[in-house]
């Protein structure tokens, strides 16, 4: 193409642009014009209306809070409550020099470094208007002292609030969580207007998951200002509506055994009510202070608690993946009777260990002479591993992930606070995507004694049990039974769930399985024949040590030269009566070694409190 | 050929540079009341204007063609910045727009307001105007990228903004009345889409200007104060320092976005005229310099920089009064605030770099 013509026609081009630029000059004077109107409507047409109104404006109104909600045990003890304080406010935009007057506040009150960091934070973040924290927990004599020079300090307030306080501290602090203050993130989220007097947030547990309840809703007041802004008189009040009291499950008294009886080990201990899913006992060790979460933690202690190799801060309860062992084994025992693979008179062979055919791999017993001819009963009571080891490989893997799973193993538990693991149910489809393998037969067989892929939370195995406890009947475990009114104390009960219900095809598979579980505590030979020992009761349990590393083919190990932390977990899990069931436990001891000789007693201290209270908890 | 004026030898436009000066007189003037006669929040101000100035008279030395190099590189960078925001940024009151340079924090969504302008200028000034098809959906794109990443911090008040400079240019550019009616037509389709994608706290904005009474304690609490104060001053205002409502603090953000209110109940519609008068007075100003520059980017570049400019007052004024959503768009040059202010002095120095570059062929 001929260069000339794209050789720019500047006069056509600058006739188009001046074109343009007048319709935008007119467009620009319609809009100019709208303006001047909307000005001449609110300042000429408007303007009585608005005299009067910024005549009342000398009116403010200002949030008030609703107070948070209290938290109580089963047995009424107070588990949460708000503790009043006062602390130093001030308003930014009210005060010239904000270094200068935080060194004048020094001489009269403590402020710490970390205090004037955590203000100057606070300031980028917040309107210049609004009045922030400086120093938290004044005492009396800090209180009175400001009092007295307050006229010096234009800008600066004592603030009265109220305090989160946790009495039981680390006791509870994995099911209560706890609430701080509220950060960016929460922002995002919650109802600026209802939040607008609030500073605090459940982050955490029943704090967290019942916040709506336990927020309530915000309140204004009218109060008239001079004219710097101080309040001169309140002139109407609309009353906040306080957060409901929150009633929890836990049973204090059994919590404390159950604490008590860990003797500060890391582990967890869970004990529902298999009827209703009631959740008696939650413990989760080592806890923390809640209480130093509040108003923020430093740096320091948080960096401790996180470094820690006890990982307080886990809540093992939901979120403690541990292999089940040989707590599996009663339901590995009713998905074989239920798929027709055994009968609970047919016996496996048991010489110490199992191979499967054309492999040299030995398959070991905990027991290194066998026990010889095995039927169902004397494999659960006695924990015979070659037993499992034939079933699992006569299931394969795909009944047996169906199976488990159906016991909730693998799931959430739908217990009513965040944070809940999964943990893992192995299945083919599952190692394909994750490990991108095929299945091997060798998995399925360490399957069977709750080895190998398969973990599991203490919660689920409390579900497990408690749903085998009801026969097949699932329960939702629940931390909340009712919210009371805190005004009125109107008691308001919350449902429980029932979910599901497993259902097999002979009853009789339920009661062949549960005598089995009582044999292990009750039967001679039984695993944990000590801790059934003289109870006044029937119960049922079976024990489980998981290993926490391998041990090669052919050696054996000596407790006492392995660390404490390759040390075998303990496992327990148990209900009582066997006749009808009023709790289900399950319990982990890290590294505590045997589950007959650690995790046993533990169940055993917990049933024989809550049997010989048992009317006064149903009562609770 | 004509001698040199004085203007066109120190490359500043007198009568721009005059205007631009009362405003900020005025913006002083309402900052010191509307800051609880804080003399060191003036002082602080005047210092950021000064740096300003200095700024806008350093940029107006540059020849256009100079400026019309940069546009590429500038936009480019501009881009690279805003992606870093999304990593790297600082948050403020729950948005990530600040970089923080260990000096200083800023804005490079700022950058952009001036970057867009001139790359689109920069396209388009390439080829005979008006655009053809291709071209305006390439420069469509230009400026959407930037905006989308600037909307997305979220900052939808400055994305509205380098919306408004890239597309006015575009506008300018000739580009044809049809494919103007489609574009709208796709915008307000768009506008359910936008909806979707909008922050909570966008949303409840919008929702509370069109029914402010509706939350009087959150997000409706600006908009009713500021029309109280507006109201309240009447034709001839309270008088200077006299306002009621700023003084009494029910005024929140007063010497930043709201500024206006207090200007309103201070000085009054009167005052308000008078104001409207100066910004005319700049916006005729920089459309003249638009119709008389010598090359096509000069005409774009100006015209569509003084478009935002009344963008600006338009939306800021808007929010002020209640007829736009509170979108955090301050009063041009007469808010507080550095950085919008440094952008915009830069803006007004191209403008003049491209009125006092002009050569005039001796006959």
């Amino acid at each position: 193409m001929a260069k000339e013509l794209t050789l720019k026609d500047q006069d056509h081009e600058s006739s188009l642009v001046a074109r343009r630029v007048y319709i935008s000059a007119f467009i620009i004077l319609l809009l100019i014009i709208m303006i001047i109107s909307r000005i001449f409507y609110l300042t000429v047409l408007q303007h009585d209306h608005y005299s009067t109104l910024s005549q009342s404006n000398r009116v403010k109104i200002t949030p008030i809070p609703p107070i948070r909600g209290l938290i109580y045990s089963r047995d009424g003890v107070i588990l949460a409550e708000n503790k009043p304080t006062f602390s130093l406010g001030v308003v930014p935009e009210q005060i010239d020099d904000i270094d200068e007057t935080i060194g004048q506040l020094k001489e009269i009150v403590s402020i710490e470094d970390s205090d004037i960091e955590r203000f100057k934070k606070a300031l980028k973040k917040k309107r210049r208007f609004e009045n922030i924290p400086l120093r938290l927990n004044l005492n009396k004599e800090e209180v009175a002292l400001f009092a007295v020079n307050r006229h010096r300090f234009y800008g600066v307030d004592v603030v009265a609030g109220l305090n989160r306080f946790y009495p039981l501290g680390e006791k509870l602090v994995h099911t209560i969580g706890y609430v701080a203050r509220i950060d960016e993130d929460d922002i995002k989220q919650l109802d600026e207007s209802n939040y607008s007097g609030t500073t605090h947030i459940g982050k955490l547990g029943i704090e967290k998951s019942y916040e709506s309840l336990l927020h309530g809703d915000v309140g204004y007041q009218q109060v008239e200002v001079n004219n710097k802004g101080r309040v001169i008189r309140v002139l109407d009040r609309t009353a906040p509506k306080p957060g409901e009291n929150i009633h929890l499950t836990i049973d204090l008294s059994l919590q404390q055994i159950a604490i008590d009886a860990l003797e500060n080990r890391r582990g967890a201990i869970v004990a529902m009510d298999p009827r209703n899913g009631d959740v008696l006992t939650f413990v989760s060790s080592p806890g923390y202070d809640p209480n130093k979460f509040v108003n923020g933690i430093d740096s320091k202690s948080y960096n401790l608690l996180l470094a820690s190799k006890d990982k307080p801060l886990i809540n093992r309860v939901i979120q403690g993946k541990y292999p089940p062992g040989s707590t599996v084994k009663p339901f590995m025992g009713l998905v074989g009777l239920e798929n027709g693979v055994r009968v609970n008179a047919d016996e496996s062979w048991c010489p110490g260990w199992f191979s499967l055919k054309g492999h040299q791999h030995r398959y070991r017993d905990w027991k290194k002479q066998g026990h010889g001819h095995t039927n169902l009963h004397k494999a659960i009571m006695q924990s015979c591993d070659v037993y499992f080891y034939t079933l699992a490989y006569e299931l394969g893997i795909d009944r047996i992930y169906e199976g488990m799973s159906r016991f909730g193993f693998g799931q959430i538990t739908g217990i009513d606070i965040s944070g809940e693991t999964k943990a893992l149910m192995p299945s083919r489809e599952w190692k394909r995507n994750a490990l991108g393998q095929a299945w091997y037969p060798g998995e399925t067989l360490i399957l069977g004694i709750g080895q190998g892929y398969a973990l599991a939370t203490p919660l689920q195995l409390a579900k497990a049990t408690a749903t085998l406890a009801n026969k097949g009947h699932i329960i939702r475990p629940r931390l909340v039974s009712s919210t009371s009114n805190s005004i009125t104390n109107e008691v308001n009960a919350l449902p429980n769930h029932s979910v599901n219900k497993v259902s097999l095809s002979n009853s009789a598979y339920w009661d062949d399985v549960i005598t089995s579980m009582k044999d292990v505590v009750h039967g001679i030979g039984g695993t944990a024949w000590r801790s059934g020992l003289n109870a006044e009761y029937n119960f049922a349990g079976k024990t489980g040590t998981a290993q926490v590393i391998g041990i090669a083919q052919d050696k054996e190990y000596k407790k006492e030269e392995i660390a404490e932390e390759f040390q075998d977990h303990a496992l327990f899990i148990a209900f009582a009566p066997v006749e009808s069931p009023r709790i289900a436990i399950a319990i982990i001891v890290e590294n505590g070694g045997g589950g007959s000789k650690t995790a046993a007693p533990i169940a055993r201290k917990m049933f024989d409190h809550f049997m010989n209270n048992r009317d006064l908890i149903n009562k609770g | 050929m004509e001698e040199q004026s004085l203007g066109q030898r120190l490359h500043i436009d007198f009568p721009l540079f005059f205007g631009i000066l009362v405003l900020c007189i005025i913006g002083l003037v309402v900052i010191y009341s509307a800051g609880g006669q804080d003399m060191n929040l003036v002082y602080r101000q005047a210092v950021k204007l000064l740096i300003a100035l200095v700024g806008m008279v350093i940029i107006a030395q540059l020849p256009p063609a100079e400026i019309a190099r940069w546009s590429i590189g500038l936009y480019l960078f501009g881009i690279v910045l805003l992606i870093l925001v999304i990593f790297y940024g600082d948050v403020g009151k729950g948005a990530q727009r600040w970089l923080d340079l260990k000096i200083f924090r800023f804005q490079p969504s700022e950058i952009m307001k001036l970057s867009v302008p001139m790359m689109v200028a920069f396209y388009l000034a390439d080829k005979s105007l008006p655009p053809p098809f291709t071209r305006v959906i390439a420069a469509c794109v230009l400026i959407t990228i930037p905006v989308l990443l600037i909307a997305k911090q979220p900052d939808l008040g400055t994305a509205l903004l380098v919306a408004t400079a890239g597309f006015s240019v575009l506008f300018i550019a000739g580009i044809s009345w049809r494919l103007l009616t489609i574009m709208g037509g796709f915008a307000a389709a768009g506008a359910p889409l936008l909806w979707y994608f909008m922050h909570d706290y966008q949303k409840r904005r919008v929702l509370t200007f069109l029914n402010p009474e509706n939350d009087p304690l959150g997000a409706g609490y600006h908009t009713i104060q500021s029309k109280i104060a507006i109201g309240s001053g009447g034709f001839y205002g309270k008088g200077w320092l006299n306002g009621t409502q700023s003084h009494l603090e029910f005024l929140p953000e007063r010497s930043t976005d709201f500024i206006f209110a207090v200007f309103c109940e201070e000085f009054g519609m009167l005052g308000v005229l008078f104001l409207l008068c100066i910004y005319l007075f700049i916006i005729s100003r920089g459309l003249y310099i638009a119709i008389n520059a010598q090359h096509t980017f000069g005409r774009l570049l100006a015209s569509g920089l003084t478009l935002t400019f009344f963008v600006y007052i338009f939306v800021n004024m808007g929010m002020v009064t209640g007829q736009l959503p509170v979108v955090g768009v301050p009063l041009p040059l007469v808010s507080h605030g550095g950085t919008s202010m440094v952008t915009l002095m830069i803006g007004f120095g191209i403008i003049m770099a491209i009125h006092t570059h002009r050569r005039f062929l001796s006959f």
